[in-house]
C-alpha cells in the first residue's frame, strides 16, 4: 500500500474510531463523580489494616502484590531479552572504533563540569535512597527509586569518561544484583506458604503507623524491587552502548 | 457544549489514540514509530486518571493532615497505572533494541525500504 | 476554578501529543517527547496522583529519551564508521 492510500485509508477509519468512542464516552458519567464502590473501601481501611499511609503502595505490594509480582518479572525478561538481542557473539573479533582504540579518545571534561556532577550524583543518590525507603508512607516507594539511583549512577559517564562507567557496570555482579532481587520479591511471597497462610501474607509485625519500620512486608518488597530497577536499568544502558564505551565493533 | 467540557478527559484520550496511530501508520523512521507507540500508551493514562477523578478529592496519602475517612480519588486506578507506566518503559526498550539489530543487518531505519529487503 | 486549570492542562496535553507525532526528526522528536513526559506529570499531579506523577517524571522525561538517545546514537557511531570504511574502499 501506498503512503497515500494509507493515509485516506486511515482518515476514514480514524473519524469512525473517533465519532464511536466519543458517542460511548458521552454515556459515562461525567467527570469528577465517581461512584464506584473499592475506592472508598481502600481509602477508609487501608490505615488500619496495614500501617500504611501511602495507599497506592499499599494496594501495589499487599492488596495486589501479585500483580506487582508479575510487573518485576516483565522487567525482568525485558532485559534479559534485550541483552540477548544485543550480545556479542563469542569468538568474533572486533575491530577498534579509532586509530587509537577508543572513539571518544577527548580527555575528560573540566573541572567545573566535575565539580558540578559529583555533588549532584551523591545528592541524587541519597534521594534515591529516600524515596525507596520511606515507599509505605509517602508517594515514592521501590520502583520509583530504583530509576533515580540508574539515571544518578549515569552521570558518571556524563561527568568523566566512558572507562569508568564500563568499569562500574560491565561486571556479572550487576546481573546477579538484578537476579537477586527479582528472587528476592519471589522468595519473600513463597515464604508463608511454608507455614500455611496464602501467598504473598503480610506476616511480618507491622508496627506502629507513619514509622520508617511499619507496614511489614510492604517495605521489603519495596526495597528488593527497588534494586532490581536499579540493575535492570544499568544493565540496558550498558547494553545500549556497548560498542561506544569498549571502543570496538564487531567485524561483519 | 457543557457536555462537552464535563466529558472532556475521555476526548483527549480518544485525541492522543488517534494521534498516536496516525503517527505509526505514516512513519518513515522506525525510531519515530516508537516514540508514537508512547504517545498512543499515554491516552489510556488519561482514560483511567479521569475514571477514577473525584471532585474535592485529596490525594489518597493519609500521612500529615488527612486522616482516613476523609474525600479522597480512588487509589486502585492509580495503583493500575503505576504498572503501566514501567510497562511503557520496558516495552520501549525492548523495541528499540530490536530496531538496532535491524538497523545492524539492514543498513537502514525505514519500514519501507526494509520490506523490500525481505525479497 | 480546579477544573478550568484541568482544562487547560488537558488541552495543552492533546496539542504537545499531535506535535510530538508530527515531529519527523528523531532527535527533535526525544526533546518532544520528554516535554510531553513531562506535561503529563503535570497532569497527573492535578489530578492528585503523586505516586503516578513521580513515576512518570522518572520514566518518561528521564529513562525514557536516554534510552532512545542511546540507540540512535549507536546507530549513528555504525553508519559512520560504514561510511568511512566505504571512503577507504
Amino acid at each position: 500500500m501506498t503512503e497515500r492510500s494509507r493515509k485516506r485509508l486511515f482518515a476514514v477509519s480514524g473519524t469512525v474510531l473517533f465519532g464511536l468512542f466519543s458517542y460511548a464516552a458521552l454515556n459515562l458519567p461525567a467527570w469528577g463523580d465517581y461512584r464506584g464502590p473499592y475506592g472508598n473501601f481502600i481509602s477508609n481501611l487501608a490505615v488500619y489494616e496495614r500501617h500504611a499511609t501511602d495507599t497506592v503502595n499499599a494496594i501495589n505490594y499487599d492488596y495486589r502484590g501479585f500483580d506487582t509480582l508479575g510487573e518485576e518479572f516483565i522487567l525482568f525478561t525485558a532485559v534479559v531479552g534485550v541483552m540477548m538481542l544485543l550480545r556479542r557473539e563469542r569468538g568474533t573479533r572486533t575491530k577498534p572504533l579509532s586509530q587509537s582504540g577508543k572513539l571518544q579518545d577527548q580527555p575528560t571534561l573540566g573541572v567545573a563540569v566535575r565539580a558540578t556532577n559529583i555533588p549532584a550524583m551523591i545528592l541524587t543518590i541519597i534521594f534515591g535512597f529516600y524515596i525507596g525507603l520511606h515507599g509505605q508512607l509517602t508517594p515514592g516507594g521501590g520502583f520509583q527509586a530504583g530509576v533515580i539511583l540508574a539515571s544518578a549512577l549515569f552521570f558518571i559517564y556524563l561527568a568523566e569518561n566512558t572507562d569508568a562507567f564500563q568499569r562500574l557496570t560491565s561486571h556479572t555482579a550487576v546481573e546477579v544484583i538484578e537476579s537477586v532481587g527479582a528472587g528476592a520479591y519471589a522468595l519473600i511471597g513463597l515464604a508463608p506458604l511454608c507455614f500455611g497462610l496464602p501467598l504473598l501474607t503480610n506476616a511480618l509485625p507491622l508496627g506502629k503507623t507513619g514509622d520508617i519500620f511499619s507496614s511489614g512486608n510492604i517495605a521489603l518488597i519495596s526495597a528488593t524491587v527497588g534494586v532490581e530497577v536499579t540493575a535492570a536499568f544499568l544493565l540496558v544502558m550498558y547494553t545500549y552502548l556497548q560498542e561506544i564505551i569498549t571502543g570496538e565493533i564487531p567485524d561483519d | 457544549m457543557h457536555q462537552l467540557f464535563q466529558h472532556l478527559p475521555y476526548f483527549v484520550a480518544a485525541w492522543l489514540f488517534c494521534c498516536g496511530l496516525y503517527g505509526l501508520i505514516t512513519s518513515r523512521d522506525l525510531v519515530h514509530s516508537v516514540m508514537c507507540l508512547a504517545v498512543l500508551q499515554s491516552s489510556t493514562y488519561v482514560l483511567l486518571l479521569a475514571i477514577g477523578f473525584r471532585k474535592g478529592g485529596a490525594a489518597p496519602i493519609f500521612a500529615d493532615w488527612l486522616s482516613p475517612g476523609q474525600l479522597t480519588v480512588d487509589p486502585v486506578v492509580q495503583a493500575l497505572m503505576l504498572t503501566d507506566v514501567v510497562v511503557e518503559a520496558v516495552v520501549v526498550a525492548l523495541l528499540l533494541a530490536m530496531v538496532v539489530k535491524a538497523h545492524e543487518k539492514a543498513g537502514c531505519t525505514s519500514p519501507d525500504d526494509l520490506r523490500t529487503m525481505r525479497q | 476554578m480546579m477544573m478550568v486549570i484541568g482544562t487547560g492542562i488537558l488541552l495543552l496535553l492533546a496539542v504537545a501529543g499531535a506535535r510530538v507525532v508530527t515531529t519527523r526528526d528523531t532527535t527533535e522528536q526525544v526533546i518532544t517527547l520528554g516535554f510531553y513526559g513531562l506535561l503529563t506529570a503535570l497532569m497527573f499531579f492535578f489530578f492528585q496522583a503523586p505516586d503516578v506523577a513521580l513515576s512518570q517524571i522518572t520514566v518518561g522525561a528521564v529513562a525514557l529519551p536516554l534510552m532512545i538517545m542511546l540507540a540512535i546514537s549507536r546507530m549513528r557511531v555504525r553508519d559512520a564508521l560504514k561510511k568511512k570504511g566505504q571512503e577507504h574502499d
